[in-house]
């Protein structure tokens, strides 16, 4: 398969610079923009690509961006282009890959992407451990207003973009899109009420586009290249490569750039080389922390949103939590369910109490204090928390997907919990 | 107006107005906490949850969220639904996780918030069996307990802390469910108006710290409607007693003026009224200069036998009834009445009335200034002068982001959004004064300059706006800014004691008044009833200066001490020119002690009477318990001592409605006087209005320490009140309306029940009544005044007015007192660095003859050549505004040291010293 977003990644993991990367037909696509293409021709290229949003949540890029309103139907003043680069979801580690080697593919993608929407300035909202990724971009960043690629009249076209490295002050909730917007701002990280969506009012207030990294990786290749070929890329319905990974008891936990549509068994087992000896696969987080679990019996399906969908689960960010037959369920779900309580911002009811009170539950059933009754509860809380429109963002439904698929696959476990009054695995 | 559907029910809702807005109109009870009509829906709290159907063939539905859904037609919804009512129970649930269930032993009990909707929604039994979440408690100053166990994390303190009131020292902190919302460090809390958080707070985070001191519950207080005499505003309070004590002040929605907020000085500042320098019994001075106490009959038999045959002055007060002062008025004769006020402010009061009598503009409703669009202040620190028109300035500056919200067609409740949209685009605010102003943070252009300077820079902008574009350019586009806008605001007043300003304001108001847009003209007066007094003076009233140079034999000083009003030389001439000196009033004083007769007299919350606020709007307040001892309100003492020397037309007179029909019928301003609320003889379904709740408690018992036999209830003759539990509190008129409570209810929130709609009048309208309607003839004031020439090395003194300390009554409440700190002089940091002086250091300040040590503020903006002394303090009583003084540095000077009054911290951090012994 050909590479295509991490083609500047070696296994070295060294930095691309500037001459690396054009060497490599980088900027070509900048370039051909910056020459003629308006930003209508890009819009309707990406459109046209069907590429969809690599952050977690799927939504049709060109689709998300044709809502920012033109020029004539928003009062005069800045748009925003801000690239949500807060990758914390549990598991994932695939944009660090992409900003840590290839910086400057994420900047070509972010300056084309701007010119589309018609920004003047773009911030990358980058996670503050991330500190090699914050150097090399930083880096990067200079390369680039050096030789005309950033700042005023990009390349002789008349167009102009600023773009800023944000590093969060760090909290999970940044990465939700606009709880993004209000850190940048300055403010507590909350997410806000949507309607108004970002895009009419997004960062101060004017129309804004949050794209995660990965997507907007795929913007220079896609204006290079052109939408039929990035369709050819999938193996399925959705078009493109992904960069998928694997962590847990596996013989060879990474992240691999493959075409969109791969199979589960495929990455487990090829890619990631199967289990270790001496463990079984159980189930699998197929997107991150907030995804819920799959089992054995979805091995063969496709690695696409829609089908992944049509399972029960979420293809979210495309890297996988292994659970082995050898480490408790309820521990894990625990674990998660401790993380999410502890990074919800506190905004909304069911979130901020009822997260804990689960946390509380499981750690009673984990810790051999379980009763019969608590199933019940976790049911409820399951009905009253993980419902989208209860709470006030995606966060603590999300924090219930491992619970309420948990309960569904590995019910047994929890009954044996309660009922032998301790952890079977310990 | 659409038509929606809960339950099957169908109902027509208002245009642009949410659900949960939509249910409360309609009656029905759905539990909320993060929303208040005041501030918006954020959907945090996501207790008003409902389920919404796609058409009528949906049976299952989606929760959403009543306070942040917009009604439209034929939107489907139930209440009932098992979804709905587990989902919301679900919430309290969970609310209830870490809340501490403390409510025998929380000030909020009884009219907890929280309380009512956990009963609303059936939570009973927990589930939850961990452990609760426990914060640390700060020292919020004198005025707010904070009790941080008790979070529900509704968000509305800081919502209304910060983005309502613009505080900046109070905010949310950590996350999860570690929210904390504080204040970065203990501290007394900045803000003017932080008493509202204890009528915001659903439960008992911010309660009341001296109610705590003295504290009863909701149920047991006996409330009557009043209104706070600590400005001229004139906000509607509703005060509570018990024990024969006034407990604590609560807001009393009046849609028109206070809304939902009241000011500190308005809530905590009525502690005078239990004050132990408050006068029990009448005296008379002997020779050696003390007081005989007698009986009230004894006092007046003599008062009436010393007036008899003589020539009698009364000397009226603008912080008395206008029923008070006009019998002072009818008893003395017109002739012989002076208002009470000072020599410099008495041609200024009568130039407001004039002004407010003959302008075109509009005198706005603070509901109406909110609606402004652009304003101009000219002298005026509103949050200290008249505060709660301050908080109104800060919701007009919205408008802009209101006219954001509109084009893009997001409804003005969705606060969040709204806020996010405007970010920090405001509606233009201009203020030109002569130094900086508690507002000028949301101002889009801050003046400074001196007081003349500030009337001549209007005139410049008069004649900009004549078409005659001045060499001022800032005048030049201020005039802009006023002539595009559709609802401008001119706000100046009597602050700075500068007849040039308010003419110049006035005449600013009067040419916008030939733009199609009109204009609203706002004018800041000294007192609760300076504009009343105002009224019932005039051309041959007297003024105090002629009482001092001729003074009467015998003279009647109704509630007003002198002392602030005159110079000490002018107070000795007319107290000791063989003048006998009659005077009632509350509060030991310096006129009462110089005094040869004294009447103790009732105060605000133990008498009845009207006061006219500065928008000529008559309000009645009404006893809120029977004076102890033996004090009378002022107008009985008056009607009783018009009895005894038979007066022509008084001594006919007995009851409060008769005092009032007479004044209104004296004089055409006064015509409308008797609608400022129903007379004694109005029934509600055959009953007076009950001042008692109906759960009113221990009545048969409170006494029985002093004596077994219940005493009988008082019986109130001259109101429509009754000190009763009987009767119904429910739709009757606005201004008979002691306290909110609706069955299910018992919070404040309950006001609602009594709201024609969300955020609208009261079913039983709006209480009090507009005296003076504005002429078409047009205010024409010519501009006059003498300028203060200035003389090298000193500096012009302006006034500098404090919300807490500038107000006579007020400050003899012991928290206030404490929030007022010392006399203070206010220097620009240029002028600061001159002297070596820094923040509270001292300076010796003189002026006038008078030299005055005083505590040095550093403020950011002052206007060339002046400086400010604090208002109202003793140790500046005799500095005179736009006088000359001088300054010293005071080398005697010690800094008062910061003491930590109380702190939930367990003991202070050892200091460690540099040898490694730690000591405390």
């Amino acid at each position: 398969m050909e590479k295509v977003l991490t083609r500047n990644i070696g296994v070295d993991q060294q930095p691309t610079d500037l001459k690396a990367y054009e060497a490599n037909g980088g900027y070509q696509g900048l370039r051909k923009v910056m020459a003629g293409m308006s930003p209508q021709d890009c819009q309707a290229v990406i459109s046209d690509s069907n590429l969809r949003g690599r952050g977690g949540a799927g939504f049709p890029t060109g689709m998300k961006w044709s809502f920012v309103p033109s020029d004539d139907k928003c009062t005069p003043g800045h748009k925003y282009l801000v690239c949500n680069a807060d990758e914390m979801e549990p598991g994932t580690f695939k944009d660090r890959l992409l900003m840590e080697c290839d910086p400057h593919q994420l900047i070509e993608g972010m300056i084309l992407s701007a010119y589309t929407i018609g920004a003047d300035i773009s911030y990358i909202f980058i996670r503050g451990e991330y500190l090699l990724a914050i150097q090399r971009l930083r880096d990067a960043l200079k390369e680039c207003y050096a030789s005309g690629l950033l700042g005023d009249n990009i390349l002789g076209s008349g167009y102009s973009l600023n773009m800023y490295l944000h590093p969060s002050a760090g909290r999970y909730i940044c990465g939700e899109e606009t709880a993004l917007i209000n850190a940048l701002e300055g403010k507590r990280a909350n997410p806000r009420a949507k309607p108004p969506f970002p895009q009419v009012s997004g960062l101060w207030g004017r129309p804004t586009i949050v794209n995660n990294v990965e997507t907007l990786c795929n913007i220079p290749h896609i204006i290079d290249r052109g939408a039929d070929w990035f369709k050819t890329l999938g193996l399925g319905e959705d078009a493109g490569t992904k960069l998928f990974g694997v962590s847990g008891r596996v013989k060879n936990p990474g992240c691999w750039e493959l075409p969109m549509g791969t199979p589960i068994r495929e990455i487990i087992e090829q890619h990631a080389g199967g289990m270790r000896d001496g463990y079984q696969l159980k189930g699998f987080l197929p997107g991150g922390g907030s995804t819920d679990f799959l089992t054995t019996e979805h091995l063969d399906l496709a690695m696409d949103y829609n089908v992944i969908g049509a399972a029960g689960s979420r293809m979210g960010t495309g890297t996988m939590i292994i659970l082995d037959d050898r480490t408790c369920p309820v521990g894990m779900v625990l674990n998660l369910i401790r993380f999410f309580a502890h990074e919800s911002c506190g905004f909304c009811t069911p979130c901020r109490d009822g997260l804990p009170w689960s946390r509380q539950v499981l750690q009673d059933i984990e810790e051999g204090r379980g009763q019969p009754e608590d199933l019940e509860t976790l049911s409820y809380q399951i009905k009253y928390i993980g419902a989208i429109g209860n709470t006030h963002c995606a966060l603590a439904p999300g924090a219930m997907e491992p619970l309420q698929s948990a309960l569904k696959y590995f019910y047994d476990d929890f009954k044996q919990h309660i009922s032998s009054g301790r952890c079977p695995y310990h | 107006m659409p038509t929606i559907f809960i339950d099957g029910q169908e109902l027509q809702v208002n245009d642009g107005e949410n659900i949960l807005e939509a249910c409360l109109n309609a009656g029905l009870d759905l539990p909320y906490f993060c929303w208040h009509p005041a501030m918006g829906s954020i959907g945090s709290c996501r207790q008003c949850a409902l389920v919404q159907y796609q058409n009528e063939d949906d049976t299952r539905g989606r929760i959403i969220m009543g306070c942040m859904t917009p009604v439209t037609e034929g939107a489907r919804f139930s209440l009932k639904a098992e979804n709905a009512t587990e989902f919301r129970e679900a919430v309290v649930e969970s609310l209830m996780l870490n809340h501490p269930h403390d409510c025998p032993v929380c000030a909020e009990g009884g009219e907890c918030h929280l309380q009512d909707m956990t009963v609303m929604v059936g939570h009973r039994d927990r589930r939850y069996s961990g452990k609760k979440n426990t914060h640390r408690n700060q020292y919020l100053g004198p005025l707010i307990h904070h009790e941080m166990n008790r979070c529900i994390t509704c968000y509305r303190c800081e919502r209304y802390y910060k983005d309502y009131a613009g505080g900046t020292d109070l905010g949310a902190q950590a996350s999860h469910d570690h929210l904390y919302f504080g204040r970065h460090e203990e501290g007394v809390l900045e803000n003017e108006f932080s008493g509202n958080l204890v009528e915001v707070c659903p439960t008992g985070v911010f309660t009341d710290k001296p109610f705590l001191k003295q504290y009863s519950r909701k149920w047991d207080l006996q409330s009557a409607p009043s209104i706070c005499n600590g400005c001229a505003v004139g906000c509607n309070i509703a005060p509570g007693e018990r024990y024969g004590k006034l407990k604590r002040v609560h807001n009393r929605y009046n849609h028109e003026v206070n809304g939902y907020f009241l000011c500190d000085r308005g809530r905590f500042g009525s502690g005078y009224v239990n004050s132990d320098a408050r006068l029990d019994y009448a005296g008379i001075k002997q020779a050696d200069g003390s007081y005989m106490a007698v009986h009230q009959q004894q006092a007046l038999e003599t008062a009436a036998s010393w007036m008899q045959g003589k020539k009698v002055a009364g000397i009226g007060s603008p912080r008395a009834s206008v029923e008070a002062n006009y019998l002072l008025r009818e008893l003395v004769g017109a002739e012989h009445f002076a208002a009470g006020f000072s020599e410099a402010e008495a041609p200024l009061m009568a130039s407001v009335r004039r002004i407010l009598q003959t302008t075109q503009a509009m005198i706005p409703s603070i509901k109406q200034i909110e609606a402004a669009d652009a304003v101009l202040v000219l002298g005026e620190d509103i949050t200290h002068t008249a505060p709660r028109v301050a908080l109104a300035l800060r919701q007009s500056v919205r408008n802009k982001s209101f006219e954001l919200a509109e084009q893009m067609g997001l409804p003005q409740w969705q606060d969040a959004a709204v806020r996010n949209l405007a970010q920090d685009q405001r509606s233009p605010l201009i203020i030109v004064s002569a130094m900086e102003t508690r507002l000028d943070d949301i101002a889009s252009q801050c003046i400074s300059l001196a007081p003349d300077q500030i009337a001549e820079f209007a005139v410049s902008i008069v004649e900009a706006l004549a078409g005659e574009p001045s060499s001022n350019k800032q005048a030049n586009q201020i005039a802009e800014i006023l002539q595009s806008a559709k609802n401008p605001l001119i706000i100046s007043g009597t602050s700075m004691v500068h007849w040039g300003i308010v003419n110049a304001a006035v005449a600013i108001a009067e040419s916008l008044c030939t733009e199609p847009s009109g204009c609203m003209l706002s004018l800041c007066i000294p007192e609760a009833n300076s504009l009343g007094v105002a009224l019932l003076a005039d051309k041959s009233s007297p003024s105090l200066p002629d009482l001092v140079n001729s003074p009467p034999e015998v003279l009647l000083v109704v509630e007003n001490d002198l002392q602030r009003r005159l110079n000490p030389q002018q107070m000795e001439q007319l107290m000791s020119a063989g003048t006998l000196v009659i005077s009632m009033d509350m509060l030991e004083n310096a006129t009462l002690g110089a005094s040869d007769m004294v009447l103790p007299a009732a105060s605000y919350a133990e008498s009845q009477g009207s006061l006219v606020n500065m928008e000529g709007r008559a309000q009645r307040y009404f006893p809120v318990f029977e004076p102890a001892a033996e004090r009378l309100p002022s107008w009985q003492w008056l009607l009783k001592l018009a009895a005894l020397t038979n007066h022509k037309s008084l001594s006919k007179i007995e009851h409060f409605d008769q005092v009032v029909a007479a004044c209104a019928k004296s004089q055409a301003e006064f015509t409308n006087l008797v609608d400022a609320a129903p007379d004694q003889s109005f029934r509600d379904r055959g009953l007076k209005i009950p001042r008692q709740t109906h759960r009113y408690s221990g009545r048969t018992a409170m006494n029985a320490g002093v004596n077994v036999h219940e005493p009988q209830q008082p019986h109130d003759h001259e109101s429509p009140l009754a000190f009763s539990m009987e009767g119904l509190n429910r739709d009757q008129p606005a201004a008979l309306t002691p306290y909110v409570w609706s069955p299910g209810w018992n919070s404040n929130q309950s006001l609602q029940k009594f709201q024609a709609e969300v955020d609208g009048p009261l079913k039983g309208g709006t209480a009090g009544v507009k005296l003076l309607q504005s002429s078409a003839s047009g205010a024409t004031q010519k501009a006059s005044c003498e300028a203060v020439e200035m003389q090298a090395h000193h500096w012009q003194l302006v006034p500098v007015h404090q919300v807490h300390g500038s107000d006579e009554l007020s400050v003899n409440t012991d928290e206030i007192a404490e929030m007022a700190g010392m006399g203070f002089v206010s220097l620009g940091a240029a002028v600061a660095h001159k002297l070596g002086v820094s923040e509270g250091d001292g300076v010796v300040l003189a002026s006038g003859g008078t030299e005055v040590s005083l505590e040095v503020r550093i403020l950011q903006r002052v206007a060339k050549n002046c400086i400010g002394f604090g208002l109202g303090y003793a140790e500046t009583l005799y500095l005179r505004a736009g006088s000359l003084a001088t300054l010293a540095v005071d080398a005697q000077w010690q800094r008062p040291q910061p003491q930590l009054i109380a702190s939930d911290k367990a003991t202070p951090d050892p200091i460690v010293a540099e040898g490694g012994s730690a000591h405390v």
